[in-house]
């Protein structure tokens, strides 16, 4: 495949509350910082994801052309996803050869309804939404079928906050032991505090291939494997404790080729680290989430590209010399797309 | 350079108001399989499967590929999902080749649906962002001033749409998929319909349909039966709110067509290109999009139309299939339109077939004219 690399990354310093911005008005101060970090004002591509749903109105991607200033009119895509797939999308376009840069950008605000609600609306319609089967009570679901010891959640509650606290980017959440409301049940045996908070907030992220990529960043953050899968949809065929979607996606990304320094994992809930660490064959010696993570800071649409600008940061920083970023779609980690990045 | 990639497998399902028989998933599995069988294949030989569909408002279901993914043979492999307003479904085809041409897949499952029953389309397009202002005009009330601009500037006589609506119906009773299916039709029974947005009446408009399309796209090396090549393909988008874009002839459109024909070697369309299946959702878009794909000079597109160029009969016919004026299931008529566009090529049209087409144009627009989506297919390998 062509050689194909992050080149820049910039994030929103994301709220755990509405500040009253629209979509365009999110999303332009971080596509001006990734312009001016590669010195790029045209792309070759460009590709975002994002989801009416959170807006409750169709098109919310339409007037967001708006903030990338369109003009002359460019070739341009979008996907109704987490933006990760918006930059697979882009991967594949740079592998034609013609074109050499891509702008990839996703982003969500969680704060105009209520995510756990919302995300029913995902499901089978007609035999598993009208159960009225929410977002907390499906991951309770797979969190029972884990049966991941209490303590090992909280430990990994704990290590996002602190770092999320570490991250200028991420949400200020004290640590459990100071939210006692967040450790009563809400669906047993998830507590508020195993699930990711509601978040608004946008990412972008610069992709570049081969002399470009090396022109543009002193150490890009090259795409040596990404892949992605999918998993049926029926809770009840799949063994909810195991990820097959997200080891198959490993697999193919080639995540066992070599050590992993860190991982950035698209998990919104504690257990679903547990998962993931497991489908994606991580050692005990990968740092996992060193961002704080999904637990940290959720914008919707927008969580899974983070965690592909995260890792690359830690690329580009010499921070980490091979790094693993996982997104996930779907109920129970219905799809997953993994990325391996290499200095 | 991108790896050649061609259309080995074409499948619809008869587009009607409401599909009450099926689920969503049995819909675009009905397309699906009907692809499958086109191309001899079966879900097992597939390497990767992309889903387009318009607002997810249409059918009140959020990001539905997670749960279409069971009835495509999802699981076990990529599952990805296109939106990119109507030209979606063009889009769709287009993300799905893409796979090929970039080498990463052989095989690409392309399925485009909706299921229009399940909603109202004009409510899931009227209502708004928070903190923008609604128009609660839905489409044809969009598009209507965009047309008397058009109207304006050509000097087009007014029965032009007319023309246009009563030909792609004549051609839709030649295609036994098509929704709207009018014995009879004529420029009386036209203009004897309600005024919609004035200029546009009733039987100007596309009616809300039902209905999926899918597609077997292939490597040069899985290359089977009656190939349609790839000969090019682009899209384009402008901002909406953009001041002083021309929304009667946008520019997108034109830098859309000019780089398919770029790739496809095609420097006068009307003469190189055999037959062309254009996403015209009112009567008006032909002449004003004969422009813009340059078939026309500014201003002369509604000439063609009028002398009858456009026909099935004429030298370059536009929407043999009857078209989304036919047949409109808005996620899906994008993807209809390249997949006929391929049908053509492969001699493969039945009672619509253009003789002889050799070379065809799929497009798609959306948004408010501001999205395109176009291909070039032909019998001939690049």
């Amino acid at each position: 495949m062509r050689e194909v690399a992050v080149v820049a990354f910039a994030q929103t310093r994301h709220t755990g509350y509405d500040e009253g911005l629209t979509e365009p008005e999110l999303i332009s101060p971080i596509l001006q910082e990734v312009r001016r970090a590669t010195g790029l004002t045209r792309f070759g591509f460009t590709c975002s994801g994002s989801c009416d749903y959170l807006a409750g109105a169709p098109f919310s991607f339409v007037s967001a052309l708006d903030a990338v200033g369109a003009w002359p009119p460019i070739s341009e895509s979008h996907v109704e996803m987490d933006a990760a797939w918006a930059l697979y999308e882009a991967w594949v376009r740079l592998q034609h050869g013609d074109v050499d840069s891509a702008l990839v950008y996703g982003y969500g605000k969680s704060s105009q309804g209520d995510l756990r609600e919302i995300m029913t609306l995902q499901l089978d319609p007609y035999y598993l939404a009208p159960l009225g089967l929410d977002q907390v009570s499906y991951a309770a679901l797979q969190a029972s079928a884990l049966g991941a010891p209490e303590s090992e959640l909280t430990g990994i509650v704990r290590r996002s906050r602190a770092d999320g606290r570490a991250n200028p980017y991420a949400l200020d959440l004290p640590d459990p032991a100071d939210e006692p409301a967040g450790q009563e049940h809400a669906v047993h045996p998830l507590r508020p505090i195993d699930v990711a908070p509601p978040t608004d907030g946008a990412a972008a992220i610069v992709l570049a291939a081969g002399d470009l990529a090396r022109d543009l960043a002193e150490r890009p953050a090259w795409i040596t494997g990404i892949a992605h899968r999918a998993e049926p949809h029926y809770l009840g065929v799949r063994d909810l404790a195991r990820s097959p979607s997200a080891a198959g996606a490993a697999r193919a990304a080639g995540v066992g080729k070599g050590p992993v320094d860190i991982a950035e994992l698209h998990a919104q809930f504690s257990h679903e680290e547990v998962i993931l660490r497991q489908a994606l064959g991580l050692s005990s010696g990968t740092v996992v989430n060193p961002s704080g993570g999904p637990l940290a800071a959720n914008p919707v649409m927008a969580t899974g590209l983070i965690r592909v600008g995260e890792a690359a940061r830690r690329v580009m920083d010499g921070t980490a010399r091979r790094a693993v970023a996982h997104a996930t779609s779907g109920p129970c980690l219905q799809q997953n797309l993994v990325t391996v990045l290499e200095a | 350079m991108a790896n050649r990639c061609a259309v080995i497998g074409v499948g619809q399902t008869k587009y009607q108001t409401k599909r009450r028989d099926v689920s969503i998933a049995g819909l675009v599995r009905e397309a699906a399989l009907r692809a499958l069988e086109d191309a001899e294949l079966t879900f097992t030989d597939i390497d990767a499967i992309v889903i387009g569909k318009a607002p997810d408002l249409f059918e009140g279901v959020m990001m539905p590929e997670v749960y279409l993914a069971d009835a495509l043979g999802g699981a076990g492999k990529p599952v990805t999902r296109v939106h990119t307003a109507g030209s979606v479904g063009g889009s769709t085809a287009l993300v799905g080749a893409s796979l090929v041409q970039g080498g990463v897949h052989d095989r690409v499952l392309v399925v485009a649906f909706e299921k229009q029953s399940e909603s109202n389309a004009t409510w899931a397009l009227s209502t708004h962002l928070p903190f923008t202002a609604s128009l609660v005009v839905g489409a044809g009330g969009y598009f209507a001033p965009h047309i008397r601009e058009y109207m304006r500037r050509s000097g087009a006589p007014g029965h032009i749409g007319t023309l246009v609506a009563v030909k792609d119906r004549l051609n839709a009773l030649k295609n036994p998929y098509a929704h709207l299916r009018i014995p009879g039709i004529d420029r009386a029974m036209v203009e004897s319909t309600p005024m919609l947005w004035e200029p546009i009446r009733y039987l100007e408009t596309c009616p809300s349909s039902d209905g999926a399309c899918a597609m077997v796209l292939a490597a040069e090396h899985k290359v089977t039966g009656t190939p349609a090549w790839i000969h090019g393909g682009a899209m384009r988008s402008e901002p909406i709110f953009r001041a002083g874009r021309d929304t009667v002839n946008p520019q997108g459109g034109k830098d859309c067509a000019a780089d398919v024909y770029r790739q496809a070697g095609i420097s006068d369309p009307r003469r190189e290109i055999d037959v062309a299946e254009v996403y015209v959702p009112f009567s008006w878009y032909e002449p004003m999009w004969l422009e813009n794909l340059g078939f026309a000079g500014e201003g002369e597109g509604w000439k063609l139309t009028e002398a009858g160029a456009t026909a099935l009969s004429g030298d370059i016919p536009w929407n043999a299939s009857g078209g989304v004026l036919s047949s409109n299931p808005i996620g899906a008529s994008g993807l209809i339109r390249f997949a006929e566009a391929a049908l053509q090529v492969r001699g493969r049209a039945g009672e619509h077939q253009v003789e002889g087409a050799r070379r065809a144009l799929g497009h798609a627009y959306g948004g408010g004219a501001q999205f395109f989506a176009m291909w070039i297919v032909g019998s001939d390998r690049p």
